[in-house]
């Protein structure tokens, strides 16, 4: 003990030497830990459906992060009995493979929202969202309301899917090349959509918000949400089928 | 003079960069904060211009009465900024609790909870406890190493740089400018400032260290030298991203999914574990043995602890990802390792109460060892908690309740908290130069103010948290849910109306701060009784001593 | 640095020798208990490790020695609640929707599990005590859009309410009379007064007298003659106090200019047929849940035609 203590003296009485051995004591944990995920092939499960957000769901996602919707809800069902009961299938780490950056959350003031695509009405959505206490009295909260006065801004999402296929989202050249359009067809329950839904299978073509002249921010956030959940079957994901009579599916 | 001209040139530049940015951005969050980079731009031009009359100027308030040996005039701002914001970010906190238990308060956009809630985590950590972490560095690494500042004009920037970036990163929230990243929310821009920033304060720092009077260095600077490297590490990494423009706010993480939450919490956690551990514990290795007047435990265990705490706090991150789509063998990682950082965390407590070894009496007669004291019992509180709520069938229960808000706030509001008021207590009449406190009874209120509001605070979130997490997995005899998400929420409110009235009583303190600080900085002394009738007693005043000891003696 | 060590009076312990700003270190030694308990924590964290999975590898992680993994762990729970539920389970996708009642036990049973059910997937709608809101039917009174017998009940559920691409749906749709042009504001005034009438909100008036036209060449395909509504088209009975969208004559205008109705999943594609079941019994157990009436019997319930 008393050797280590001589020893330690050393590392007191200069300080690049404590500021090295201090870095590397603090350097091995993360590189351990995290390194390893990038590499170890079974950390994000190979599930069939899983594809890029389109455009509008990507401009409803941005929306999302901007208001903080994460501080008050999880996008993460752990495998517990009343969760997947109350939630749905827990989630897989492959559903959140497109997801820069990540919301999983860490606390829920409101319900998870991993798999809330397709399970109200849009209507409800937008009344939701307005006004949160009309629909649930419960409800703490924030409205939400000027979403719906708000026009998305519909200039620059070939430059954000630029910047998502430079981080790893296989965005083709077509999407980027279309990403403007894309935007706007989504929403449009009357125009053709083209080939939006061949690119991204199951995309929700229509207008999401009750205002069909419009394109706003409304339109772009109730996307997202019902879209979250939707695109994996987790039925069908051999090996990790959990049924179970009297939960929802 | 050429300096000077370089200097308010180089402003000057920045100022115009920042301008031509904001009439290019491609929002106008970015472009707010391109403007507010351009004020701050234009206010060091006039500073670094006007310098030959500040000395005129600044002799007021923020001027030292006697330049002394030490470079304190970054240390005498930094404790203003410290209680400035400590407000601010107490008063978000109240209010934002406030949002929960009356939705209405929610005024949409700006004030929504959702933009509110990161200005009041960023307000509390980084420019309460931020601003204290520095002021108090640069003071005590000045005075354990027995030298004045190295580099006295990058500490200047340092200070304002800091400044600059709290701004930007709160008026980034309300805006909506915000990379979702929890402690973290900043976006690309204000993290690559905040580099340069930290930069500047490790040179600083270790500069001071590298140009030291004495042989060792002292283990407060241990701490202090961890959590800036530490956090830099942390800081660059986590904030690894991509940005749409450069001239626009947005940014995408460098990483997806699994491994951006890990990054994420490797980052968070190890935010508590350094900058508000850490870090505070460097603070509490000075100034409680100063304010005890009395030496430091064991040296030993401080080495012991010092290697322990940093070496085994980085793994803890997964912790805060329990039971999710982590995979598991990092979730049992993260677990252990929280287990096993029990006893590091609990050495620096350990060596704070001990060091009072000789001086107990001083609990009952100086507020600001009681302040101390109870921030230590606290630390020890949520150091014990913290493994407890790692253990993943704890978690099940705690994760994603308000247990866990209970949890940050006993030891945000009662170690990080507290250990900064007994401080600034100890700082502020020497820093200028005072006789004392302009009163030593506001103190106890303070402490007693304080200590109600965080026992009202963490009960309520205890009984909320456990009540939520109990109800939302509540069975009826027949094996269904029992409750609805909304009934759940509807079971909240009591317990977060208690939650904000600790939150008011906790702010309430803090101001009664503000006046006693206010006061004293302008020389003011309050005529009062003395905390105590009873006159010292120093056969009462014993230290515990080890039987060994005491056989030995005979 | 030995230099200046010295045995600290107060607690008869040496000092380390250092003095920094005037504070100086004891060389107490660790406390036994500390470093004992510290030790502890470390062997708990090995042998958690060798139990459990945990360090990472090349190709994949150590999967501890239990054989445990949380997905695993829920697999069997799941397992062992699906085994508990089993005998009830089959008896409640034995048996027709319609004879539930005639066994108690299981209409228990069925009432318990569909309590569980809504408040999962219903009360955001439908509100925690089943009792709607504006826009969303009250479930606990005995006015019911589209049949309230626990068949009509299963048939909405399953098939959901106006959901596009589905065959099946319960689907109608209520004209917007004023903003498409097809009544003028006059008409509009008209035929809310004749509403009013019929509900007994308003006396009798000309307008009223104007309006009875109106709704006979518009309305009553739908709402019937006598504006007591109609379950094939979910068309609300209009003499009742009981409004989806209001009552006074603002929201009937209103309803009337710009047509409302609701929409509901298809539930049928999100839950298993059971607990359909289940949701359904519950929901007729609410309150206002109708006997069964096989169709033929009484041609004026006109409900099971489509149940």
């Amino acid at each position: 003990m008393s050797n280590i203590i001589t020893r330690h003296k050393k590392l007191e009485r200069n300080v690049t030497l404590l500021a090295v051995f201090a870095f590397v004591a603090v350097a091995i944990g993360g590189i351990v830990e995290i390194a390893p995920l990038f590499w170890i092939d079974n950390t994000v499960e190979k599930v069939e459906g899983m594809r890029p957000y389109t455009p509008l769901e990507q401009a409803g996602r941005n929306i999302y992060v901007r208001e903080g919707c994460y501080t008050c809800h999880s996008q993460m069902i752990r495998p517990f009995r009343d969760e997947v009961e109350r939630y749905g299938h827990y989630s897989l780490a492959a559903e959140s493979m497109y997801d820069h950056p990540f919301q999983w959350g860490s606390k829920r003031t409101g319900p998870d929202l991993a798999r809330v695509g397709n399970r109200y009405s849009d209507e409800w959505h937008v009344q939701h969202l307005t006004d949160p206490r009309s629909v649930v009295p419960e409800s703490v909260m924030p409205p939400y309301a000027f979403l719906a006065n708000t026009d998305l801004n519909t200039g620059d999402m070939a430059a954000h899917l630029k910047a998502l296929r430079r981080v790893g989202v296989p965005y083709s050249a077509t999407d980027i090349a279309k990403a403007n359009a894309d935007l706007v067809l989504q929403a449009d329950a009357d125009a053709d959509p083209g080939d939006l839904v061949a690119r991204y299978p199951k995309a929700q073509v229509r207008d999401f918000d009750g205002d069909p002249a419009r394109l706003t921010e409304m339109d772009a956030l109730v996307a997202y949400l019902q879209m979250l959940g939707t695109l994996v079957d987790t039925q069908s994901t051999a090996g990790q089928e959990v049924r179970s009579p009297g939960a929802a599916r | 003079m050429e300096s000077l001209a370089l200097r308010a040139g180089g402003w000057l530049l920045l100022a115009f960069l920042a301008v031509a940015a904001v009439a290019t951005a491609a929002d106008s969050g970015f472009a707010i904060h391109m403007a507010i980079f351009a004020m701050a731009a234009l206010a060091a031009l006039w500073v670094t211009i006007s310098r030959a009359d500040y000395g005129a100027i600044g002799r007021g308030i923020l001027r030292a009465p006697d330049p002394g040996r030490y470079d304190d005039d970054v240390i005498r701002w930094g404790v203003v900024a410290t209680v400035f914001w400590g407000i601010a970010g107490f008063a978000a906190g109240l209010f934002i609790a406030l949002e929960l238990a009356f939705p209405l308060l929610n005024f949409d956009p700006y004030l929504n909870f959702g933009r509110v809630r990161p200005l009041h985590t960023s307000a509390v950590i980084f420019a309460f406890g931020g601003n204290a972490l520095i002021a108090t560095s640069f003071y005590v690494v000045q005075r354990t190493c027995r030298a004045r500042l190295a580099f006295p004009n990058l500490a200047r920037f340092v200070f304002w740089g800091y400044q600059l970036f709290i701004v930007l990163a709160a008026s980034g929230y309300l805006l909506g400018v915000t990379q979702s990243r929890e402690y973290a929310e900043p976006e690309w821009y204000v993290d690559l400032w905040l580099t340069i920033v930290w930069v500047a304060y490790a040179a600083v720092f270790i500069g001071t260290i590298v140009k030291r009077k004495e042989p060792h260095i002292y283990v407060a600077n241990w701490f202090y030298l961890a959590f800036i490297l530490t956090i830099a590490m942390l800081h660059i990494v986590n904030n690894l991203a991509i940005p749409v423009a450069l001239t626009g706010s947005h940014s995408y993480s460098a990483f997806a999914g699994v491994q951006d939450a890990l990054t994420q919490w490797w980052y968070g956690h190890n935010a508590v574990g350094f900058f508000l551990t850490a870090g505070f514990l460097a603070m509490m290795y000075y100034f409680v043995p100063k304010q005890a007047e009395r030496p430091v435990y064991s040296y030993r265990l401080s080495i012991l602890h010092f290697w322990s705490l940093i070496f085994l706090y980085i793994w803890a991150g997964p912790h805060h990802l329990h039971y999710t789509a982590l995979p598991d063998w990092a979730q049992t990682l993260g677990m252990v390792f929280s287990i096993m950082l029990w006893m590091p965390s609990w050495g620096g407590m350990i060596n704070g109460l001990m060091t009072l070894n000789g001086a107990w009496d001083k609990i009952r007669t100086d507020p600001i060892i009681r302040m101390m004291v109870m921030a230590l019992a606290f630390y020890g509180m949520a150091t014990f908690e913290g493994p407890m709520l790692s253990i993943k069938a704890v978690n099940s229960l705690s994760h994603y309740t308000d247990w866990t808000i209970g949890h940050v706030h006993a030891g945000a509001l009662g170690w990080n908290g507290m250990i900064t008021f007994a401080a600034i207590y100890y700082l502020v009449p020497r820093l200028w130069a005072r006789q004392r406190l302009y009163s030593l009874r506001m103190v106890n209120w303070h402490f007693w103010l304080a200590t109600l509001g965080i026992v009202l605070y963490a009960a309520a979130m205890w009984v909320s948290g456990i009540t939520q997490g109990l109800m939302w997995r509540e069975y009826g005899a027949d094996g269904y849910l029992v409750y609805s998400f909304s009934e759940t929420v509807a079971a909240m409110l009591p317990y977060y109306v208690i939650r904000s009235a600790g939150g008011l009583l906790y702010l309430a303190g803090a101001i009664v701060m503000v006046v006693n600080v206010w006061r004293t900085i302008l020389g003011h002394l309050r005529e009062e009784r003395p905390m105590t009738e009873a006159a010292y007693d120093p056969a009462a005043d014993r230290p515990i001593i080890s039987t060994a000891v005491l056989a030995k003696e005979g | 640095m030995a230099d200046n060590k010295h045995v600290d009076e107060a607690t008869g312990t040496e000092t380390v020798g250092h003095e920094w700003d005037g504070i100086e270190e004891l060389d107490t030694p660790m406390p036994r208990w500390w470093l004992w308990t510290f030790a502890a924590t470390i062997v708990f964290a090995i042998g958690y490790v060798i139990l459990y999975p945990a360090l990472p590898g090349i190709a994949g992680a150590t999967e501890g020695t239990l054989g445990w993994t949380s997905r695993g762990q829920l697999a069997s729970e799941m397992a062992a609640e699906q085994d508990r539920r089993a005998p009830v389970i089959a008896a409640l996708a034995r048996i027709p929707i319609e004879r539930l009642p005639e066994d108690g036990t299981l209409m228990r049973a069925a009432v318990e599990g569909g309590r569980s059910i809504f408040k999962v997937a219903c009360v955001q709608c439908h509100g925690a005590g089943a009792a709607g809101g504006e826009g969303y039917p009250n479930l606990n009174d005995d006015d019911w859009l589209w049949g309230g017998d626990l068949k009509a009940i299963e048939y909405t559920l399953i098939h959901g309410i106006r959901q596009p691409g589905h065959d099946e749906t319960r689907m109608s749709q209520m004209p917007a009379f004023g903003r498409d042009g097809i009544l003028d504001p006059r008409a509009i005034a008209d035929v809310t007064s004749y509403i009013r009438l019929v509900s007994g909100q308003e006396p009798a008036s000309a307008a009223a007298r104007r309006g009875k036209n109106v709704f006979a060449t518009n309305c009553a395909v739908c709402h019937g003659n006598d504006a007591k509504g109609n379950r094939t088209f979910g068309a609300p009975n209009l003499t009742d106090p009981i409004w989806l969208y209001g009552g006074s004559r603002q929201a009937i205008a209103r309803t009337v200019t710009n047509s409302r109705y609701g929409v509901m999943p298809a539930w049928g594609e999100k839950l298993d047929p059971v607990t359909i079941k289940m949701l359904a019994a519950y929901v007729h157990s609410l309150g206002g849940g109708e006997d069964f009436v096989a169709v033929a019997r009484d041609p004026e319930i006109q409900v099971d035609e489509r149940p």
